[in-house]
């Protein structure tokens, strides 16, 4: 190792009144300008050499509007989040998941699926951690599904972007998936379908590590950090799916929507499953599309079956997992999440 | 001479982490022989659940996220 940097010695960053102030008064500014986003965004929509009731003034009317809402509503929920996750670790979570044989173990890994940071990129060991841990599979696939599938971007953005309603029936349905289909996975016997080597695997040391003590301070410093790092990566899908979601909402004619995106069509919610799990974006970046296709007359089951498809099969994440998983047992999971789904699609199109 | 592992999978943190331990090896004059482990049964037979994690000396410091960089040099100079 050469020296060739000049290392600066590592600084401490802001001092803590700095955060206990700024905090407060961030959250204060976000809140201000969220309330004045609709007059903002319609003179800025003014400005433009377009008839506002046009097709145009209408996508750009509702893509003004959407990105600073959605950019202003992701920063304080990654932002509330990363705080929150700071209580809990995957190393945790396995601790509290490992002495739980019984039913109840389900629903509790759903919720600390929710709960837990974890990124996609470690959820090969985080697998094999709860694998050799013995945690029941069926336990550990209900922690992998509710993860993505009720992550708080979504909800969040759902109860901003669509209202309360729908963003607690999705809660509750994709938090019932989570739990059900890892209860169903269980009662399989898949173990046989793991990968060799995982299911050789002696149960691997348990990393022993000391117990970190984190100030507040260390919390809200882990909040900003997350801020950063996700709304810096995924401003680029939220930019798309805002651009999808206004020409939607300005082009689409409702009676095409009520065709392709009715509840009439038997086929309407398959479609939807089908087309989701290519798409590879996220929560962020979905949701706008979900709040313009509903408010297009869009079905709201065929529409749910979409975004929870989109969010939470997704290609990138079975690729990754086929490190563990044989591929027969990825299509049994593929196939047990997607039923749940399609149930849920059917309901809300059979009861609404 | 302080043997440290990096273990991950190749994500930018894991790669921030590789950066911040060799600089801070390079300030307090210690040194280290920095490996990568990348293979997803290595890390998770180490013990390392969430990445990346940091062990000195065969011992596992650190897992998930960026290490503190007060921490990382109690670490390095133990």
């Amino acid at each position: 190792m050469t020296a060739e940097t000049q290392v600066a010695p590592p600084h401490h960053g802001l001092a803590d009144w700095l955060w206990y102030l700024g905090v407060p008064v961030a959250a204060l500014l976000l809140y201000l300008v969220y309330g004045q986003l609709i007059p903002i965004s319609e003179w800025v929509t003014s400005l433009f050499p377009v008839a506002r009731d046009s097709h145009t003034g209408e996508a750009i009317a509702f893509f003004v509007y959407d990105v600073p809402k959605v950019l202003l509503l992701l920063t304080g929920i990654v932002f509330v989040t990363g705080v929150l996750r700071s209580w809990f670790s995957p190393e945790k979570t396995r601790a509290i998941l490992a002495g739980k044989r019984e039913i109840a173990g389900y629903p509790l890994a759903a919720l600390l699926g929710v709960l837990t940071p974890f990124c996609s990129c470690s959820s090969v060991p985080l697998f094999i951690g709860f694998v050799s841990a013995e945690i029941p599979l069926g336990v550990t696939f209900s922690f992998l599904i509710a993860g993505p599938m009720v992550g708080p971007v979504g909800l969040g953005l759902l109860y901003g972007l669509v209202g309360w309603q729908i963003a607690t029936i999705y809660l509750v349905f994709g938090f019932t998936i989570a739990t059900v289909a890892g209860f169903v996975l269980g009662r399989m016997g898949l173990e046989r379908y793991l990968q060799d080597w995982v299911r050789e695997l002696n149960a691997g040391p348990v990393g022993d590590l000391p117990e970190v003590r984190l100030t507040l301070v260390d919390r809200l410093k882990t909040g900003a950090e997350q801020v950063r790092e996700i709304v810096g990566k995924v401003w680029i899908w939220v930019l798309v799916g805002i651009g999808i979601g206004a020409a939607i909402h300005g082009y689409v004619p409702e009676a095409v929507m009520l065709r392709i995106m009715g509840g009439e069509a038997w086929w309407s919610v398959p479609a939807a499953v089908v087309v989701g799990v290519p798409m590879y974006t996220n929560a962020a970046g979905v949701i706008p599309i979900v709040e313009a296709l509903l408010g297009k007359g869009a079905a709201l089951g065929t529409t749910l079956a979409f975004m929870m498809s989109v969010i939470a099969l997704s290609l990138p994440e079975m690729i990754i997992l086929k490190q563990v998983l044989q591929l027969r047992l990825i299509a049994i999971f593929l196939a047990v999440v997607a039923a749940g789904i399609l149930a849920t699609g059917y309901l809300f199109n059979a009861i609404l | 001479m302080k043997t440290v592992k990096v273990y991950g999978s190749g994500c930018k943190r894991c790669e921030a982490t590789e950066t911040m331990v060799r600089n801070a090896a390079t300030r307090l004059g210690v040194e280290v022989d920095v490996e990568k482990v990348t293979d997803a049964k290595s890390i998770a037979m180490a013990g390392v659940m969430s990445t990346p994690g940091l062990s000195v000396d065969g011992k596992l410091v650190h897992a998930g996220g960026l290490p503190d960089a007060t921490k990382l040099d109690g670490w390095l100079t133990a």
